[in-house]
């Protein structure tokens, strides 16, 4: 058993978890990272995923969506927009956040001159539709 | 000089008045202590979320490239205000504390020939600033439906704020709510929110040097992206305090006025006992001086 540190994740309106773990998995918004004991102290911006920490009784997994995580010398923080726990969810709330994604995207591309936006928001899409494919969902049409 | 029917009809509708203030003040309570428990829920994110950005401030804060919603358009001339008030009234001053703190702002502000707007949530609010701050008046949130507010209001509320600053609307905004101290005490606060500012006092730093954080990705684009989610965090600890500062005026309000009510069927009781007394004495001078009369 490695050794444990503590892991928040906090959503605006409830504190999700705070437990000891002995590894995080984190979906960075470049790409995911795993924090263990004496990661070095790191902040970075979440994408939609899936969160995974480990700890000595099995491992709790989390639907993340928009925030960012602080990695620190003590534990690691998640501040994540929109969280909840894997078990409660549905394809209705999956739906829902879909939906949302799709037309925030569709919003976007209505602005033809600037491409930025229009990339993130089809990032934000794919990523919510990858999350389906993580935990056996699909989006109904 | 009243009639005794009329005395009691009138201890009969106190009675009922003071049966509903009860009904409300107890509600009140009820929902109160959800309305704490709500606020106590998001002080967690809030804290952290500011410290983080506190930090990032810091450190990007200085540079020419810092995004405007921290460091301002560069001019202070249009004032937004976002008034956030009740959408229902019979809870003591609070509405009126609001509106009248926004209200004052609004006069200096245009005292010092700057350009104000109002922007209001919560429909008493609305009704106030309406009265003679019409012109500055563009627009309301209606959160009449709202049962419970969820950070998704304060996620709409912070996109149309934060639109009107992308088209260049306004260059300072703030927000004016009540701060939520205790059940008789709320004190009506105003808060700027963009340019952002974050008070790192307070908070002690004794705990040895800052740690030094990598960012991934930079610490630019975290800024830009955490900057409008901290508006909308700002807004929704705003609407909790609000939420519970609203329930714990209500409270003691209905406390008052159930009290005063109390005390109004006390006086009216005398009276009526006095009346029936009197008119019991005069029913008999009027039997004893008829009889003596045969």
């Amino acid at each position: 058993m490695a050794e444990a540190f503590t892991f928040d994740l906090v959503s605006p309106e409830r504190r999700l978890a705070q437990l000891e773990v002995s590894e995080v998995q984190i979906p960075g918004a470049d790409g995911d990272m795993t924090a263990m004991p004496d990661h070095a102290p790191t902040i970075t911006t979440l994408r939609p995923g899936l969160l995974r920490a480990v700890h000595s009784g099995g491992t709790e997994e989390y639907i993340v969506s928009g925030g960012f995580a602080e990695i620190g010398s003590v534990g690691v923080t998640v501040l994540a927009e929109q969280a909840l726990p894997r078990r409660e969810m549905s394809q209705e709330i999956y739906d829902g956040m879909v939906a949302e994604a799709r037309r925030a995207h569709e919003k976007a591309r209505e602005f033809h001159n600037e491409p930025g936006p229009v990339d993130d928001a089809a990032k934000l899409l794919s990523d919510m539709v990858a999350i389906g494919g993580h935990i056996g969902l699909t989006p109904s049409q | 000089m009243p009639s005794l029917k009329d005395l009691k009809n009138r201890i009969a509708t106190v009675k009922s008045t003071r049966k509903i203030t009860k009904a409300m003040q107890m509600v009140a309570a009820a929902k109160l202590r959800r309305a704490q428990e709500a606020a106590e829920m998001s002080r967690p994110y809030a804290e952290r979320f500011n410290a983080v950005m506190a930090q990032l401030a810091k450190s990007v804060g200085d540079s020419d490239n810092a995004p405007k919603l921290l460091a301002g358009t560069g001019k202070d001339d249009v004032h937004l205000l976002i008034v956030m008030t009740a959408e229902r009234g019979l809870c003591g001053g609070f509405n009126a504390n609001i509106a009248k703190l926004a209200k004052k702002r609004a006069d200096e502000l245009a005292g010092a020939g700057k350009t104000v707007k109002i922007l209001t949530v919560g429909k008493k609010g609305r009704d106030s600033m309406k009265r003679g701050y019409s012109e500055h008046f563009i627009d309301h949130v209606d959160l009449t439906d709202v049962k419970r507010v969820g950070y998704e209001d304060a996620q709409g509320i912070a996109k149309n704020v934060l639109d009107r600053f992308d088209a260049g609307e306004f260059d300072v905004a703030t927000i004016f709510f009540s701060e939520f101290q205790n059940v008789v005490t709320q004190i009506p606060t105003a808060t700027q929110i963009i340019p952002a500012s974050f008070d790192t006092e307070g908070k002690d730093e004794q705990d040895g040097a800052p740690t030094l954080y990598e960012y991934e990705p930079s610490e630019e684009e975290i800024l830009a992206d955490l900057l409008p989610r901290g508006v909308a965090t700002q807004i929704f600890s705003a609407l909790l305090e609000n939420a519970a500062s609203e329930q714990g005026a209500r409270m003691s309000a209905m406390d008052n006025a159930t009290r005063n009510a109390g005390d109004m069927i006390e006086d009216l009781t005398i009276e009526y006992n006095r009346s029936r007394q009197a008119v019991i004495t005069n029913e008999l001078i009027e039997i004893i001086s008829g009889a003596e009369a045969l």
